[in-house]
């Protein structure tokens, strides 16, 4: 275990971890929205600035992607931290002023009102979506695209998600719940990638219950036997 | 030739090279650099082609198409050597008369020398010109001389030899002493010292290292790497087989954008001949070192300039930087340690090693050692690009170098080091010119952009344009980077166009501290420089905009007021004609009928200036 200060308390964290995780697990909040455990950190939002000491200097940085290290200083919520982190939060809720999420966070943060031109926007670009699709269902079916303020998360082209087995990962991570999932009859469609499927139904009761691309992509990925998703996740009992 | 096997053997074949060269021969230099190339050069080669085909004495006389001059201005520029003599502005009609009288005749044809421009004195020779006078071009001065598509140039004028000597006579450790002792700093911007560099990826853990060559100069209106790569290829190839020498690299790429041509076919073609030679490969020279170059091209992205956004962009992911908590030398191309250092920083490390550190060291300031090339653009008389000695001032740039200000008008700033640098005033024009003092004046030397602007130029204008382009340019991975660019531009845009308040300008601030406090890379950690260092300097042109609705440049069109003087007006009607919207009246005076002197209806005026241009009587005044 790697032990360093934060906030003046000693804290430990795995090697390999980051200041995030250590300082979620001992209670200490900081605001994040483009982190999650179930993927690498990303340090796309910058909420999670903190301020590290080391080597006798001092720098700001996400605390997302800043590895453990002996003998450092961390403080979560001094004064340069906590005004670039409402300059963001405001930044953010300029770009998306619809989202309640954001506007909960804001709220929080203490902000009031925001001093830029309200934009109509819905996806904050926290990248989770994409990166839960690549890293942990590895069916890449979305993606960043394009640079600056013309970034987008979009399946190829803007067109159909091809590439996607409608598994309903993104929706499940998505902050801001912005991409959609919606079941009708037997179909399941992911609104936003404009992507519907047909699903499976249950052997015992009868229902539609999950896409037949993402059983056969689970199924094969953990070498499950061919008549395992016949019945759905209550009937198995 | 086939490979070279020793250091004997390189030298042996320089000889052989030599000893076919007269120097007294008549040889036509003509520069195929980009500025000149993009003037006619290769029409003007083409004319000296023909006129010597035809020739009877046309076949005693060398025609050598060479990297670039610098002095981009006045091309396409020719150099008749043995005498050296400068012709400028050169036209393929010229090129009989220059071989008749110049090269057969040794007579000078005053129509293509170059004036002085303060004396109007005809000069005849490159280097009395003023613009190389104030040059020191360590770097840069190869290229006018050798024919960069062949390897037999580049070893005419001693390449190579700085490769066999750390090859043969020094150890790798002794070649990062070298480097450290020579104080050589990244040329690509950061300043980081490279023989620290080096030494940390040599000590870095792995079998399998990396060197990378940065040629993915992107800022708008500099081109002194593109040209160095263009114009001398092997001096950058040789220093990055020096360099992955003392770090024990096998294995490098050099990263150049395909908007570079000519840069892209240079070191293609430098590679092909230095690998036949035995110069760059398997067991180079005969010293049992491997060492191979693969080109990567890049697709234009400004963000992949940056050193992790290059890998990833080499490594077929999306140029876009990660965070270097674990620095490049320990985990950079693929994971495995690597060195990057841009083109300019490469092309240094043979002139170290040649000439020692000790010589090296002797120019330039305590911190900054060795020349630095800018790509001179803007308001200034000698575009071009320049090398000079760190510690020059910016006023014996601008002024000695390059010649001043057009058409009587006053400097107004200097902006260095890019889209991101700053804009420096003229009260600060004697600073001199090192990593250190431009970063403590708000700018940065970056890889080496320098921007003149006059009078007429706006602040607040310049900001945005350049805000306009990082806003861009930003990868957009990082919220404060994206958001920040994008609502500063916003805000000028406001200011520009007669809708800014006092506050636009502390938020300005306050948005300028949180894009260079809390991003990740070094593009957001320099984007506010351009807003930041024209508040602090020229806070009161955009107090001037905000309070006055007025721009004093003149520049920015929602704050101009155009107004006929009723008293010049003619009555010819012409801005009428002109004017799209409609918004000017009166009536045309002839000889038949009276005329009316014509009115501007500032309602449907929509300030384009279309009429302001076609007045031939100066009656449109602008306010």
């Amino acid at each position: 275990m790697i032990s360093f200060m934060m906030d003046g308390q000693p804290v430990e964290g795995k090697e390999g971890g980051n200041l995030l995780e250590v300082a979620l697990d001992a209670g200490i909040e900081i605001p994040h929205l483009c982190y999650h455990e179930s993927v690498k950190p990303y340090g796309a939002c910058r909420l999670c600035l903190v301020e590290v000491f080391r080597n006798g200097r001092s720098r700001m940085t996400t605390a997302c992607t800043y590895p453990v290290q002996n003998g450092i200083e961390v403080h979560t919520g001094t004064e340069k931290v906590l005004r670039a982190r409402r300059m963001i939060m405001e930044l953010i809720l300029a770009m998306c002023p619809g989202d309640k999420k954001i506007q909960q966070m804001a709220q929080e943060m203490g902000i009031e009102e925001v001093r830029f031109k309200k934009e109509e926007k819905d996806c904050i670009l926290c990248g989770l979506c994409a990166r839960v699709c690549d890293e942990v269902v590895g069916a890449h079916a979305i993606q960043f695209a394009s640079r600056g303020d013309r970034r987008e998360v979009t399946p190829p082209f803007g067109e159909e998600a091809k590439n996607c087995i409608a598994c309903g990962a993104c929706v499940l991570v998505c902050p801001v719940d912005v991409i959609g999932m919606k079941e009708e009859g037997d179909e399941r469609t992911i609104v936003r990638w404009k992507r519907t499927l047909k699903m499976k139904q249950c052997k015992v009761c009868g229902n539609y219950f999950a896409p037949w691309f993402q059983v056969e992509k689970f199924r094969e990925k953990a070498g499950l036997p061919k008549d395992f998703f016949d019945v759905c996740y209550s009937c198995r009992g | 030739m086939g490979r070279l096997n020793s250091p004997e053997e390189l030298e042996r074949f320089r000889s052989e090279i030599l000893s076919q060269r007269d120097v007294r021969q008549p040889l036509i230099t003509v520069c195929g650099g980009t500025g000149c190339h993009a003037s006619g050069c290769h029409q003007v080669v083409d004319a000296f082609r023909k006129v010597m085909e035809q020739h009877a004495q046309g076949n005693g006389v060398g025609l050598r198409v060479t990297g670039c001059h610098g002095f981009c201005e006045r091309g396409p520029l020719v150099v008749i050597h043995p005498q050296k003599v400068f012709y400028q502005k050169v036209k393929p009609e010229d090129a009989a008369a220059i071989f008749e009288k110049t090269v057969l005749k040794g007579e000078l044809l005053e129509h293509l020398l170059y004036d002085h421009p303060a004396t109007g004195e005809k000069i005849g020779k490159e280097e009395e010109v003023p613009f190389y006078k104030k040059q020191m071009r360590i770097i840069f001065g190869n290229n006018g001389s050798i024919d960069p598509q062949r390897i037999e140039d580049y070893l005419a004028v001693g390449g190579y030899r700085a490769l066999a000597k750390a090859l043969f006579l020094m150890k790798p450790q002794e070649i990062i002493n070298e480097v450290k002792k020579a104080k050589l700093r990244g040329r690509g911007g950061g300043g980081f010292p490279a023989g620290v560099k080096w030494e940390q990826c040599r000590n870095a853990p792995g079998e399998i290292k990396y060197v990378v060559c940065n040629a993915d100069e992107g800022d708008p209106g500099a081109y002194m790497d593109r040209s160095l790569l263009e114009g001398n290829p092997h001096s950058v190839l040789e220093g990055m087989i020096i360099g992955a020498y003392a770090i024990g690299s096998h294995e490098g790429y050099v990263y150049v954008r395909n908007e570079y041509p000519l840069a892209v076919e240079n070191i293609g073609i430098a590679i092909r001949q230095a690998r036949d030679l035995g110069l760059l490969g398997r067991n180079i020279l005969g010293s049992g070192f491997d060492f191979d170059v693969k080109v990567s091209r890049g697709g234009g992205a400004f963000v992949c300039g940056e050193s992790t956004a290059l890998m990833a962009s080499i490594e077929g992911n999306v140029g876009e930087p990660r965070a270097k908590h674990i620095h490049t030398v320990i985990s950079g191309l693929w994971e495995r340690p690597t060195n990057l250092n841009n083109v300019e920083t490469w092309a240094n490390v043979p002139v170290i090693i040649d000439r020692g550190a000790d010589w090296y060291t002797q120019i330039g300031t305590e911190e900054s050692k060795g020349t630095k090339i800018f790509s001179l653009v803007g308001k200034v008389n000698n575009t071009g690009l320049v090398e000079v000695p760190m510690g020059i001032t910016l006023r014996e740039i601008v002024y000695d170098i390059g010649g001043g200000i057009p058409g009587g008008k006053k400097l107004k700033a200097v902006q260095t080091g890019g889209p991101s640098g700053g804009c420096i005033p003229e009260s600060l024009m004697d600073l001199p010119v090192d990593f250190d003092r431009l970063t403590e004046v708000g700018s940065m030397m970056g890889s080496g952009g320098m921007i003149v602007m006059d009078e007429s130029t706006c602040m607040v204008d310049v900001a945005k344009y350049f805000m306009n382009f990082l806003k861009d340019e930003s990868c957009g991975k990082c919220t404060s980077c994206r958001e920040g660019t994008k609502r500063m531009h916003e805000l000028l845009t406001d200011i520009t166009e007669g809708r800014g308040t006092l506050e636009h300008i502390d938020l300005l601030e306050e948005l300028g501290w949180v894009t260079a406090e809390a991003s990740l890379c070094a593009l957001g950690g320099t984007a506010p420089n351009p807003v930041l260092s024209t508040i602090r300097y020229f806070r009161d042109e955009y107090k001037e905009h905000i309070l006055n609705k007025r721009c004093p440049a003149k520049v920015c069109r929602a704050l101009l007021k155009y107004r006929i003087l009723s008293e010049v007006c003619t009555m010819c009607g012409r801005c009428a004609k002109a004017c799209p919207s409609g918004a000017i009246s009166g009536k045309v005076k002839t000889k038949k009928q009276e005329g009316i002197p014509f009115k501007i209806d500032q309602e449907k005026c929509i300030k384009c200036g279309m009429c302001f241009e076609a007045c031939k009587f100066k009656a449109i005044e602008v306010e």
